[in-house]
């Protein structure tokens, strides 16, 4: 039995089916997808080792081309601009995609396999016999279960319940507020400068947060725009700030306004997302149950990157492989479940985790979201400037910037930070 | 384009609204919160300041959680809503 159909509770369930083994994805929206808000761009490589050439049937928006980060200051932005003809590799490429369209297909994936889905029923308990998970409560259904793989999300109540829940607490959730702003298909592609079935993906750093811990971010889909702010619960609470207006000055920022002009906003959503590593990672199993995805805190943030979807399939892979091994022994106690844990930390997720273990504390570095970007952006100014005086070299602009706002004792340090980290 | 107001932007999305609210609010306990973050970090604005008390509605939630995690007092009983019932997104 797996709870929740997003990506890592699909993966879970579509592996189980596949084997031939008797599964029930339930999931409490009216549809697959229904409750569900991605932030991110999906990266081809964990779904094709599971469904090869997904990109050709599942409904991704667009392949992503073009990589914009962009360091904003009220009035101007720095960027690095990188464009690949990237048409001959779909297979490593990353994926815009909405998910109330893509975690249906998913889940109708998982109904092709034998699985079986239900939606609109929500998992309001766990049933326990003899001190283990033995299935769950869904309204007045009891439903029995061997094993339950919770895959109910970052506000995990299933994990929560069996004493294996994430401790969230300000400080390690971020808050994404998101619009899909409406654009034709043909507006997209010219002002992005895009393939017809090519995408940007833009992340920003700076004013989009007024310099508070968190990032704006800009996707093309096919016919609309994502664009949104990620904000750590804590720096909105701190500085009496809420997402919304973050969003609202985001968007009317000289620089965004333009790729967003003529729009019309269409949906307005909001989410969770685990931002602590490794050190938020909760128990992940017990008996007769395991914990995967967001629910699970299995997302990765380094500041290059805010990457949960593949970390949702690949632990929603690596719970099922878990289930198989014990059904195999008939024996879904905890040790026979701590093959999960096993097989995780021989993959990226915990990998990549581990290797960026000290990146969620880096990113405390209230300078990354304020001073630097400011200075970038004052910086380019006096490089780009031609005022008839004397000119200075790009190092003496440097230093002449940094003056009053940074030593450059403070700026090794934080380089060098930066360089362990990111 | 101009700033949208919350209601404008809620009206966006689809709702099935269960007349029974799935999280309960402790407006007594809130009194004695000096801080008060649900006003910040709730992105529906749920939660408002009225008449020197805190009142929420549930009618426009995001079932983000923010309030949840947020809350310094223990004054909020969180839940999904009931199956079928909150928020449908179009998009997501």
């Amino acid at each position: 039995m797996v709870v929740g159909a997003g990506p890592a509770g699909c993966a879970a369930a579509y592996t189980l089916a596949k084997a031939g083994i008797e599964v029930l994805l339930i999931e409490r929206s009216k549809f697959a997808g229904g409750k569900n808000v991605t932030g991110g761009v999906l990266y081809g490589s964990v779904l094709n080792e599971l469904i090869p050439e997904f990109w050709k049937e599942a409904p991704v928006e667009r392949r992503v081309q073009r990589h914009v980060i962009s360091m904003l200051s009220e009035k101007s932005s720095v960027s690095i601009d990188f464009n690949t003809d990237n048409s001959g590799h779909p297979e490593s490429a990353g994926y815009t995609v909405l998910r109330a369209k893509f975690d249906r297909w998913f889940a109708r994936k998982v109904e092709e396999a034998g699985g079986m889905v239900i939606t609109g029923s929500r998992a309001d308990d766990l049933i326990w016999e003899d001190g283990r998970v033995a299935g769950i409560v869904a309204g007045d259904d009891k439903i029995a279960a061997k094993v339950v793989i919770a895959a109910d999300g970052v506000n995990s109540l299933l994990a929560d319940k069996a004493g294996l829940g994430v401790s969230l607490a300000p400080d390690n959730v971020n808050q994404g507020v998101k619009e899909i702003i409406k654009l034709p298909r043909e507006t997209i592609e010219q002002r992005f400068n895009v393939t017809a079935d090519g995408g940007a993906a833009m992340h920003f750093l700076g004013f989009c947060t007024r310099g508070i811990h968190g990032g704006g971010f800009l996707y093309t889909n096919q016919e609309s725009l994502s664009l949104g702010v990620v904000v750590q619960l804590k720096a909105l609470i701190e500085n009496k700030l809420k997402g919304v207006e973050l969003l609202e000055s985001f968007k009317e920022h000289p620089t965004v306004r333009e790729w967003v002009k003529g729009g019309t906003p269409v949906e307005y959503s909001a989410r969770l997302v685990p931002a602590g590593g490794l050190r938020m990672l909760p128990q992940l199993y017990t008996d007769g149950m395991l914990v995967a995805g967001d629910a699970a805190a299995l997302v990765l943030a380094t500041g290059r990157a805010l990457e949960g979807l593949n970390f949702a399939v690949a632990s929603g892979v690596a719970a099922a492989e878990a289930v198989k091994i014990a059904r195999e022994k008939d024996d879904f106690s905890q040790q026979t479940l701590s093959q999960y844990a096993k097989l995780l930390s021989e993959s990226f997720v915990l990998q990549d985790l581990m290797r960026f273990y000290g990146a969620p504390q880096f990113l405390e570095n209230s300078r990354l979201y304020g001073i630097y970007p400011e200075l970038a952006c004052s910086l380019a100014e006096k490089v780009f400037e031609v005022d008839g005086n004397p000119k200075m070299t790009a190092w003496q602009l440097s230093r002449e910037e940094m003056k009053g706002k940074i030593s450059l004792w403070q700026f090794v340090r934080d380089a060098m930070a930066a360089r362990k980290t990111l | 384009m101009s700033e949208m107001t919350m209601e404008q932007r809620l009206a966006l999305n689809h709702y099935d609204v269960d007349t029974e609210a799935h999280i309960k609010v402790k407006p007594d306990v809130c009194q004695e919160c000096d801080r008060q973050p649900c006003l910040y970090v709730c992105p529906a604005e749920c939660f408002k300041f009225k008449e020197g008390k805190i009142s929420f509605s549930h009618e426009g939630c995001l079932e983000c959680g923010s309030c949840r995690i947020s809350c310094p007092r223990e004054a909020i009983e969180w839940s999904y809503p009931r199956a079928g019932f909150g928020i449908s997104y179009e998009y997501g």
